[in-house]
């Protein structure tokens, strides 16, 4: 899909808006774990819901499986979050954030019967925030402003030269 | 990447005369992040510092060990030979932490999980630990029983109907003819309360170590008799079931208490709040029970303690609390619900107080009260028992300058925690741990001025299975509340009987000492003995510790 984006200001500087805002969120997600010693997913895997659930549940319980969800999720986290706030490496960083609000919507789907013992900040049916954002930022990724606004349009530069 | 060169570009790419100004704008746009990475920065940098000064206040509730750490069973380890006395309710519970279970009972385990996958109790009864024993024997009075025992004693691959089985435990009908047999080496004994320190006796005396259940005795007389026995038995490993012992919390508590951040203690409050038939003892009778299948003449009792339970109850002159049923009489109610009668029994002390009890002298090292007050009665559940099912007992540790309040209904289950209450702060004590400062605490005071410390909410929990020691989370919190953590603590790796057993057993392979022997077991009896009789006579039980008497003044 060869497309030239024509933004107006306005768009543009509320499509870095919110690319940065999320990656905002992504950020401090990230850094909030790194901070916390002993994090661990474990808690909130187990308290999964759904039909995906044994599989989130058999991750919290493999001492190996375990950790490594831990890993991912500390530096991933962070590692998307400056992705999106810099701009660099934009791509990488959307494709990554899909897939950890997918695991997150999925491990934690706002079924009609789902109760969980981790309290939600506000009432969902089917739809919640975390897929909301997912689907925010398959609309950043369809209009991207990396290459305008953030490091990869000096990547960009520097490949051109 | 090169295709997409030049998909991205904004309106200046028409304005290529400007180029290297173009550069130093787009690395100006590159650089947008840079304030607000340095705002994240700043903020974590603040929360960060807040933390910090939350940490240093609770940096006092940092401890360096716990309990010792678990020990797997070696796989060469000698094979001890067990057997079972009384396959009733607590029987059963004991067996299955021992790792046999009948048939049934493990299809009943399958049939939970295929109803509901997130059921593990299939799966951890399977993954529990062999602890290289075998069931040679077994002997209940109850027919029914009896033989379950037998299946669940050769069910060594814990499996279902039609499975493999092991060698079938023999079936004894009388428990002096199981203490006779040569290959028993351990005993475990979960029959009725009046007959737990019979059998335990005449089980050291016939070279058997021994688990029994508590109330560790029913009479007075017999609590010394026993202690005497053990004690001149020093290579018999005795151990009393109380379970709590492995209680990770408790041991934490321990040190907190040790430490002195509770300040000084003058107020134990505990009690127990049930509200079922199952709980008050109105268990349901077996269909097949019936004077063919069951041994009345064993259960009556044996004749010396008979003597010495009805010696008390006539010179205390409480002999209304004795019966109403002749002891000869054959009743299926008095079989099964025998916690409700004194003539079997030791009611709410013995069966429940005794919990709370053991658990606060495991955490204070209470020993024996200076004196025991009791009230209640038979408020609810008027079928007939003698027994109370409401009762506050008041224990005064006099050279400890404390008091140890117990409160009980069986008609009520309100959710009330244990209280360590200091001077200084409160400690919630029951899987987990939680700290209240008082606000009017001297030792924190400095800390509750700087705001450190938030008097009057909980400082510090400590959630066994946990690392972090740190001031509690809104969600560490929540699933406390909700219990989904004492389900973790009770699983497989948590399971407290299964570790009270195994500590016993491990004891008597290495020739240590467990952590409720006699001495422990005798300062329990006693205190349920002053707490009963304080509620029979209806005025305050002594302990005069020199002569080691319970008196009445």
């Amino acid at each position: 899909m060869k497309q030239v984006f024509q933004y107006s200001k306005l768009q543009l500087y509320f499509l870095f808006t919110l690319r940065v805002f999320i990656g905002w969120y992504f950020l401090y997600e990230g850094l909030a774990k790194v901070f916390t010693p002993n994090w661990t997913a474990y808690g909130y895997l187990i308290d999964s819901k759904g039909i995906f659930a044994p599989f989130f549940v058999q991750l919290a319980e493999n001492p190996t499986m375990i950790s490594v969800v831990n890993f991912i999720n500390i530096w991933g986290l962070t590692l998307v979050g400056l992705s999106l706030i810099s701009g660099l490496f934009n791509k990488a960083g959307y494709i990554g954030a899909i897939l950890f609000l997918l695991m997150f919507y999925l491990s934690h789907p706002p079924l009609l019967y789902a109760k969980y013992i981790l309290p939600t900040e506000g009432s969902y049916l089917w739809i919640d925030k975390n897929l909301i954002m997912l689907v925010a930022i398959v609309v950043l990724m369809l209009f991207p402003t990396s290459r305008i606004i953030g490091f990869d349009s000096l990547l960009v530069r520097k490949k051109k030269s | 990447m090169s295709e997409e060169k030049n998909d991205i570009q904004n309106e200046n790419v028409n304005k290529p005369e400007k180029k290297v100004s173009q550069g130093r704008r787009d690395a100006l746009k590159a650089m947008v992040a840079v304030p607000v990475l340095g705002a994240m920065a700043y903020g974590v940098y603040q929360k960060k510092k807040t933390e910090l000064n939350n940490r240093n206040a609770a940096e006092m509730f940092r401890f360096k060990s716990d309990m010792a750490a678990y020990t797997p069973t070696n796989s060469d380890a000698p094979v001890l030979r067990l057997g079972i006395i009384g396959f009733g309710i607590r029987g059963k519970l004991l067996m299955q932490a021992l790792g046999f279970a009948t048939p049934a009972y493990v299809e009943d385990l399958k049939e939970q999980e295929r109803k509901d996958s997130e059921n593990t109790r299939y799966r951890d009864f399977l993954a529990q630990e062999d602890l290289r024993i075998e069931i040679t024997a077994v002997c209940d009075i109850f027919d029914v029983y009896g033989e379950d025992a037998v299946k669940a004693g050769s069910n060594i691959y814990r499996e279902g109907k039609n499975g493999r089985y092991g060698r079938e435990p023999k079936r004894y009908l009388h428990y002096k003819e199981l203490l006779a047999a040569p290959d028993v080496d351990a005993v475990v004994i979960a029959a009725p309360d009046h007959w737990h320190g019979t059998m335990a006796m005449d089980a050291i005396k016939a070279g058997k170590h021994v688990y029994v259940e508590k109330p560790m005795t029913w009479t007075v007389p017999e609590t010394y008799a026993l202690r005497t026995v053990v004690k001149e038995n020093p290579h018999l490993v005795f151990q009393l079931g109380h379970q709590n012992r492995q209680i990770e919390a408790y041991e934490r508590a321990r040190q907190i208490i040790e430490k002195g951040l509770l300040g000084k203690i003058t107020l134990i409050e505990t009690g127990t709040n049930r509200n079922d038939p199952n709980g008050a003892w109105v268990y349901p009778i077996h269909e097949k029970a019936s004077r063919d299948t069951i041994d009345w003449k064993q259960f009556e009792g044996d004749p010396e303690r008979i003597k010495e339970y009805m010696d008390y109850m006539t010179s205390a002159g409480v002999t209304k609390y004795v019966g109403p049923e002749s002891r000869d009489k054959f009743s299926l109610e008095r079989f099964f619900r025998w916690r409700c009668w004194w003539d079997y029994s030791t009611g709410l002390s013995g069966d429940l107080l005794t919990h709370e009890y053991d658990a606060m002298n495991q955490i204070l090292n209470l020993g024996i009260p200076s004196s025991a007050s009791s009230s209640g009665g038979v408020y609810f559940f008027k079928d007939g028992r003698t027994v109370p099912d409401v009762l506050q007992t008041v224990f005064e540790y006099r050279d400890k300058d404390l008091t140890m309040f117990y409160s009980a209904t069986l008609a009520n289950q309100f959710k009330r925690t244990r209280k360590i209450m200091g001077h200084d702060a409160t400690m919630e004590v029951g899987n987990t741990l939680t700290v209240t400062v008082d606000p009017r605490s001297e030792q924190y005071h400095k800390k509750i001025e700087d705001g450190i410390i938030k008097p009057g909410e909980p400082f510090y929990t400590y959630v066994p299975g946990q690392s972090v020691d740190a001031v509690s989370s809104a969600t560490e919190r929540y699933f406390l509340e909700r219990g989904l953590l004492y389900s973790f603590i009770d699983g497989k790796r948590y399971n407290t009987t299964f570790l009270h057993l195994k500590e016993w057993i491990d004891c008597i392979r290495n020739g240590k000492q467990p952590s409720c022997g006699i001495d422990q077991g005798f300062e329990e009896a006693i205190s349920a003995h002053m707490g009963t009789r304080a509620y029979l006579e209806g005025r305050t039980m002594y302990w005069d510790k020199d002569k080691e008497l319970i008196t009445r003044e």
